[in-house]
């Protein structure tokens, strides 16, 4: 990885702790489904100097919120580096070029490129899809624009290029699973210099994803993070295990989750009295977040994981317990 | 072929409004095999509107016919008799059959019975599939011949997105995964390395993106002078 700032591509805060070899913690926040900045300040005050960066998402679960440009603007100004996530589901690529060179005309300097969930899924399943490019043509075309200072059709820039550190997603544990090393080698190929993942809650099938991405050389071209997220209660582990695609939740971390409960065992909802609740939901919160810093202490031990991408969202909260257990704060400082 | 779906009565009366003479037109290619819009289907439908008409105290005189095309001039020449005496043509072929009848009867108001659904194959007996988008480019020689554009959920080039679970696509479970057979095909071909290309952005140009398409063969035409001598 070469350029002309130091040996920075982009200079980001978040590259320069990924090239100095810092294990990276890098957050998610969701923009609310209104036009209130004030959200936005409330949880990046939550993530400050507990992330390196923070990613905003685009649209996530294809339901209409605040732009992640605008967003991740907000954020910047609160002095949290955001990391834009840009999906190929709404926009084609003039609009994702043009988005892109305001984005960099802000300030933002990190990209996170992504295919984006379906619009069946979201609160306008009616509305017409775009698709023109999928996230590893994304991922060129803005290497291309960084690294060759053309647009996609060939043109060249006309003054500033829009340089960002860009990123790519993986999911370990969709199918077809043999191809999934593959996928992400073709996606660092095509210009990814960092990696976000699904949830990973089996250690064990992440560590034997990672041997094969190792045998491939792919983690010594391009940042590898490990998504990790706190669970809230058993339900929620058992729902993700059944209903989401690419995330493995072992039965191991599910008992951990019922035991934390165990004093409450046996009993509906409806029969607990709203303090019982209470204190059955933090019972299973603490265990959730400690479940988290346990992963994440495995994580660290896997050769080529770079750093993990914690993702609690709506729950933000989580993260300052999460980073200060897993003994990952203070968030060591870069020039 | 093209595969095509009824519309529900209700919307075909309301098309229909209060005209005393209804002429339904089956066509007899793709809608027949597909038991859309054939000879039979508008037998039925006309006897399903009469029956209703009466129903409502406002009979319709409603007759049928069926051409092999709807989408070839010759064929429609051959109901000009039947047509001009409807008060509206309730077309049972695909969108182009339609078009055709509107097009070649300029006076008559004709309106749709079907839904135009997909490009696609009987799977098995009472099912159909998806199986081209006429995207106007190719690809199915690097996909093993299943492609991508008309059965991804996102149409998309360089493999499968994190939705893909047990061989069918997150959007529904009644859909296989595009990726997962193309993924099964070309392991299995020994092709595995079309796998690992980076296909570049689409021409969406030569799809529907650039404006509605036409073909112009000159080794096919007519040459004017020629018919004129």
């Amino acid at each position: 990885m070469s350029g002309k700032d130091n040996g920075y591509m982009v200079g980001s805060h978040l590259e320069k702790m990924l090239m100095a070899g810092h294990f990276v913690v890098t957050g998610e926040l969701g923009p609310p489904q209104s036009a209130d900045p004030a959200v936005i300040h409330e949880k990046a005050e939550l993530l400050k100097g507990y992330v390196d960066a923070v990613n905003i998402t685009d649209n996530q679960t294809a339901i209409v919120r605040m732009s992640s440009i605008g967003a991740g603007t907000l954020v910047l100004q609160d002095g949290l580096e955001p990391v834009i996530q840009m999906t190929c589901r709404d926009r084609n690529r003039l609009a994702i070029q043009a988005d892109l060179l305001g984005a960099y005309a802000l300030g933002l300097r990190n990209l996170l490129c992504l295919t984006g969930d379906h619009q069946i899924f979201g609160n306008h399943p009616t509305a017409k899809n775009v698709y023109d490019m999928d996230s590893l043509q994304m991922v060129q075309m803005v290497t291309d624009m960084r690294d060759k200072a053309v647009f996609e059709c060939g043109d060249e820039f006309k003054g500033q290029t829009a340089k960002f550190l860009i990123g790519a997603a993986a999911a370990p544990f969709a199918d077809p699973v043999p191809f999934r090393p593959l996928r992400l080698a073709k996606k660092v190929k095509a210009g990814a210099n960092f990696i976000q993942t699904q949830l990973i809650y089996d250690v064990e099938a992440f560590a034997e994803y990672m041997e094969k991405v190792r045998e491939m050389g792919v983690h010594e071209n391009a940042y590898i993070l490990a998504g990790v997220g706190p669970i809230k209660s058993p339900g929620m582990a058992k729902y993700m295990k059944k209903n989401v695609p690419g995330i493995l939740v072992p039965d191991e971390v599910i008992d951990r989750m019922t035991e934390a409960g165990k004093e409450w065992a046996g009993k509906k909802s409806a029969d607990l009295s709203p303090e019982e609740k209470k204190a059955r939901s933090k019972a299973w919160r603490e265990e959730g977040i400690q479940v988290c810093i346990d992963l994440i202490k495995e994580m660290q031990k896997i050769e080529g994981v770079a750093g993990v991408h914690v993702m609690a969202i709506e729950w933000e909260e989580a993260v300052k317990p999460i980073i200060e257990g897993a003994g990952l704060y203070p968030r060591p400082e870069v020039n | 072929m093209i595969i095509g779906e009824q519309k529900p009565l209700e919307e075909i009366q309301g098309l229909l409004g209060d005209a005393g003479n209804v002429l339904v037109v089956g066509c007899g290619t793709c809608v027949t095999v597909c038991f859309a819009g054939g000879s039979r289907e508008a037998q039925i439908l006309s006897s399903s509107l009469r029956m209703s008409s009466k129903l409502n105290g406002q009979p319709q005189e409603v007759s049928d016919v069926t051409v092999q095309r709807q989408c070839e001039w010759e064929y429609l020449d051959e109901i000009e008799k039947e047509v001009a005496e409807a008060d509206i043509i309730l077309s049972l072929a695909c969108g182009i059959g339609v078009q055709a009848m509107a097009k070649h009867f300029p006076d008559k108001w004709v309106i749709p019975g079907l839904n135009t659904t997909f490009l696609g194959i009987p799977s098995e007996q009472g099912v159909w599939e998806e199986r081209c988008a006429a995207c106007g480019d190719c690809v199915l020689g690097l996909t093993g011949g299943i492609c991508p554009i008309a059965r991804c959920s996102k149409s998309l080039l360089n493999g499968p997105c994190g939705g893909s679970e047990a061989g069918h696509c997150e959007v529904d479970p009644d859909i296989p995964c595009a990726w997962q057979l193309i993924y099964d095909r070309l392991t299995e071909m020994g092709k595995e390395s079309y796998l690992l290309e980076l296909q570049p952005p689409k021409n969406w140009q030569v799809s529907r993106d650039g404006g509605p398409r036409k073909i112009v063969r000159e080794d096919l035409r007519l040459i004017t002078d020629e018919l004129e001598s």
